[in-house]
């Protein structure tokens, strides 16, 4: 099939929900309405009330009773209408969702998938535009998932629903109609933890996810050069060895996201280069993100979120670094 | 159909129900149909063990041999009387303090002491218990009550979810949430208020204007009533006849009972409140009217409270050996994180053992 991201994850939850009749969708206007964005279009015609829920306005209602539901055994995939928003809700996913597991050693896992749109560029209000990838994966016990093509968020989405864990699927505004691609009709998984290759080179390694995948393909394509871009996919736990494997392939590394510079998840990867293969380095890896403090209104998103001409200069800049 | 610009008229009233006086008098036309002497007495025995239990726990504790622990003294009756209550298909989520009610629905207490001591392995009771586990963040366990009420709904098990929260507790919006999404929902969720009067050193007059702490189900559209917390036996009628009624949509019930110690073993009440206040709610001892009612009805005496002291000083002492031969594994902090062993875990893990961090600190 012909799908955009909303269409492969509507078939990704039709399709699990076919399979497992304990997975419940539930959210704000996800039912009659099938969500601000459409994902769950549909989807309350085809299985009923009971297993699409249009719940009360309250987001810690909503992933606290979902982290409850799945402590009784269901699997829950509530909706946060969008990321700005799931701060009202950030405890029952810090202090409950990430740590259920542990503290139960094992007796009460927590098996829910959060879906929550993230990330700007498409002119919309004040909150409605975060990247908050990095808060979810700093506690641990979150998988945390962020596809950037419709073939990766269905597969993701059912692999998702598959695990006996709590996944924060982040899906980029952006990207949602962005772009069609042919997918499989039938289910089919994409690994948890791994990360893509979207483009092979020797000269360079692009890490990057979510909005800034598809800017930074195109740039490596325009500019003609040899690059690995690893799209993460999974931001946490985080695919370590491909991340160093290409680095030490290339020795030139830029890290590219749309969340904001300091402690963000660049950080995380350049620690982790800088640990363990510094010394096959050609040059000091780079960050390109954007500016260290809140995204602002959209009249200045074009002024903040990381455009090509911004990732293009720092792929001039690294390869003009002699060894 | 006649067009009317009225809202709605809604006008509430918050019941208050007592059974057993301090005297140990029972109102016997309020007296549950199903309760026989030897169910009280059950009910007695049980709350003689939580006080037993909560005073060898603190006294551990005074010995460093339990982290900070937060004592239930005083609200045994609470605790006893809606545990008892609960048919053995329902599910119990505590918040901290809540020792009282895992005893009763017979948890081995050698599983408090160990999570009293710190470890997570006395959070780790089987599914079989229907007991989750202690949780700590304040009303952030309302929330999990709803969504696992609504499971039993969809699930169809006929189990109600009974949740506990403390007065405080009521003042965080996941009460609320919680409450709101369960009256939604229709949920089968029975709310116990355990309304100690004391959040920390903030006493019940200061936590909310609302005069009673049910009535704030009402704005949720859940019936709320309010019992003597320290009335085991208004306790118990309140909560089966919830558990019975929430088949058909969430119940809330205030037990208006006292917090006769600290709020934890890090906390000097002192500090905040009067001699003459805690004097005062003696005089209402939760244990003290069962023992007289007992007594008069020529059920109890002296030579049967010292062999249940007996009996019961051995049975805790047993517990408390078992958590303290307990050989914690740290391994086990790695290996319950997710359902698999990430490789960034694994790699943290393989650090620490080559490196030797835990040598000689887990015999």
């Amino acid at each position: 099939m012909k799908a955009n991201m909303v269409t492969a994850i509507n078939n990704a939850l039709e399709l699990s929900m076919k399979e497992n009749d304990r997975i419940v969708l539930l959210g704000e206007d996800i039912g009659k309405d099938g969500g601000v964005f459409r994902v769950t279009e549909g989807l309350q015609a085809k299985f009923g009330e009971s297993r699409v829920m249009d719940t009360p306005l309250a987001e810690s209602g909503i992933l606290g009773a979902s982290i409850g539901m799945a402590l009784a055994g269901m699997h829950p995939v509530p909706e946060v209408q969008f990321a700005g928003f799931m701060f009202l809700g950030f405890s029952q996913l810090i202090n409950h969702a990430s740590r259920y597991r542990s503290r139960t050693r094992s007796i009460y896992p927590v098996p829910m998938v959060v879906r929550t749109p993230v990330s700007g560029g498409v002119r919309t209000l004040e909150h409605h535009s975060d990247s908050p990838e990095a808060y979810y994966s700093h506690i641990g016990g979150l998988i945390v998932v962020e596809p950037s093509t419709p073939y990766d968020a269905k597969g993701l989405m059912i692999k998702a629903l598959r695990m006996n864990d709590p996944v924060v699927f982040l899906e980029p505004t952006k990207l949602y109609r962005l772009f069609k691609e042919d997918i499989p009709d039938d289910m089919y998984e994409v690994p948890i933890g791994k990360a893509k290759l979207l483009s092979e080179g020797s000269d360079l390694s692009i890490i990057t996810y979510g909005t800034m995948a598809p800017l930074v393909k195109d740039v490596v394509a325009k500019k003609k050069v040899s690059a690995d871009v690893l799209d993460l996919r999974t931001i946490n736990p985080l695919d370590e060895e491909a991340i160093l494997a290409s680095a030490r392939k290339t020795g030139r590394v830029i890290i590219v996201h749309e969340a904001s510079m300091s402690f963000g998840v660049g950080a995380e990867i350049a620690a982790r280069i800088a640990e363990n293969a510094i010394f096959e380095l050609k040059a000091p890896v780079m960050r390109v993100a954007s500016p260290s403090f809140p995204y602002p209104m959209p009249g200045y998103e074009k002024y903040y979120i990381p455009n090509e001409l911004k990732v293009s200069q720092a792929i001039d800049h690294i390869m003009a670094v002699q060894d | 159909m006649a067009i009317s610009l009225m809202a709605d008229a809604f006008e509430g009233k918050i019941e208050y129900l007592q059974i057993m006086d301090e005297k140990g008098n029972a109102d016997q036309s309020l007296m549950p149909k199903d309760l026989s002497d030897s169910r009280i007495l059950d009910m007695y025995k049980y709350m003689v063990l939580a006080r037993a239990a909560d005073a060898k726990t603190l006294s551990l504790q005074r010995q460093g041999r339990a982290a900070t622990y937060a004592p239930l003294v005083g609200e045994e009756a609470t605790q006893i009387g809606s545990a008892l209550a609960m048919r053995q298909k329902d599910i119990f989520v505590p918040n901290f303090r809540q020792h009282g009610v895992y005893l009763a629905r017979g948890t081995p207490p050698e599983a408090l002491f160990l999570y009293w001591r710190g470890y997570e392995e006395g959070s780790s009771l089987p599914r079989e218990f229907g007991a989750l586990p202690i949780i700590v963040p304040v009303s952030t366990q309302m929330p999990h009550g709803a969504g696992m009420a609504m499971a039993q709904k969809y699930l169809k098990t006929g189990a109600a979810v009974v949740v506990y929260v403390g007065d405080g507790g009521t003042s965080e919006g996941d009460f609320y949430e919680a409450l709101n999404f369960a009256g939604v929902w229709k949920a089968p969720l029975v709310t116990i208020i355990e309304n100690n009067q004391w959040a920390i050193s903030v006493p019940r007059r200061d936590q909310t204007a609302a005069k009673t702490l049910a009535q704030k189900a009402m704005a949720a559209g859940v019936p709320g009533m309010q019992v003597d917390g320290n009335d085991v036996l208004a306790v118990y009628k309140a909560t089966k006849d919830a558990i019975e009624s929430s088949a058909y949509g969430p119940q809330v019930i205030e037990c208006v009972t006292y917090r006769m110690s600290m709020h934890t073993t890090a906390d000097d009440p002192t500090k905040y409140r009067s001699d003459a206040e805690v004097e005062a709610w003696k005089k209402k001892d939760p244990i003290l009217r069962v023992r007289l009612y007992l007594e008069k009805k020529g059920l109890w005496d002296d030579a049967k409270q010292k062999a249940l002291e007996e009996e019961q000083s051995k049975f805790i002492d047993d517990a408390v050996d078992k958590a303290e031969k307990f050989v914690p594994d740290p391994k086990s902090m790695f290996s319950n994180v997710y359902s698999y062993m990430p490789q960034v875990l694994q790699h943290e893990l393989d650090d620490a053992l080559k490196a030797g961090f835990w040598q000689g600190d887990s015999k």
